[in-house]
């Protein structure tokens, strides 16, 4: 579990700074990839019947867990709803909780056919 | 990698495993199952949030934070604690079990439970640590 985590959150930050050095929607952008990407993981090792005791613990809890964030999605929004932007304050829970579900959806079926 | 970064990421990967650490406490004590609302998830991401606006106000009254102080508390403790994909994948549990009304509400219930603690989070960090420069 420790393992795990002590690679997402660093890969989360790193994800992080290349969407703010490479896209205008920066950090959101990376919220958004790290939340995505790791939604489909969990969704797949969920779905995997066959895994082996260790990957839920050290790739789920660990890795899925420290690579995706509610509090910096939160934070984002947050700063939008205060901005009064609401079309970004819309379209970020708008993207990550459709793009998110399609990604678990889509990784728990990809992980019940291994 | 970049000059700087070994100790930059050492201390959010410490920081992201304190924070999953707890989080993975939480988990043991309230399990939740598919078809039940998960109750630790869903108390993780909101506390989580609340403590971010705190954090984000007391990082800017403060003269000159270290560095590492915001990555390791907000990247690596909060972000480590709170939870995306747990949510995602409890979401999808809720509904394939036919509880329909549970992952409503944990679904939209995390989204303006957690936005909302970030400001409330803000505001007590503003009464507490003054305005923010």
């Amino acid at each position: 579990m420790i393992a795990g985590a002590s690679v997402g959150a660093p890969l989360r930050f790193l994800v992080d700074r290349w969407a703010r050095e490479h896209s205008a929607a920066g950090t959101v952008l990376g919220t958004l990839v790290v939340n995505v990407a790791g939604s489909f993981l969990l969704g797949l090792l969920s779905g995997w019947s066959g895994r082996p005791w260790w990957v839920m613990p050290l790739l789920g809890m660990g890795f899925c867990g420290a690579l995706t964030t509610f509090s910096t999605l939160a934070f984002e929004t947050w700063v939008f709803f205060e901005e009064r932007e609401w079309r970004p304050f819309l379209a970020n829970l708008g993207l990550s909780l459709g793009i998110g579900a399609v990604a678990v959806v889509l990784g728990f079926w990809a992980g019940s056919a291994l | 990698m970049r000059r700087g970064d070994r100790g930059l990421l050492a201390a959010i990967a410490a920081g992201g495993a304190i924070g999953s650490l707890g989080r993975y406490a939480v988990a043991r004590a309230v399990p939740a199952g598919a078809d039940e609302f998960p109750w630790g998830t869903f108390a993780v991401n909101i506390s989580g949030s609340l403590a971010m606006g705190v954090l984000f106000v007391w990082v800017l009254t403060l003269d000159r934070p270290h560095p590492w102080l915001r990555p390791f508390l907000g990247v690596g403790v909060l972000g480590g604690w709170t939870t995306f994909s747990a949510y995602a994948l409890e979401s999808r549990g809720l509904v394939v079990s036919g509880e329909h009304g549970l992952a409503a509400a944990y679904v939209l219930g995390s989204l303006v439970l957690c936005v909302a603690a970030v400001g409330a989070g803000v505001s007590l960090g503003e009464r507490t640590f003054g305005r923010r420069r």
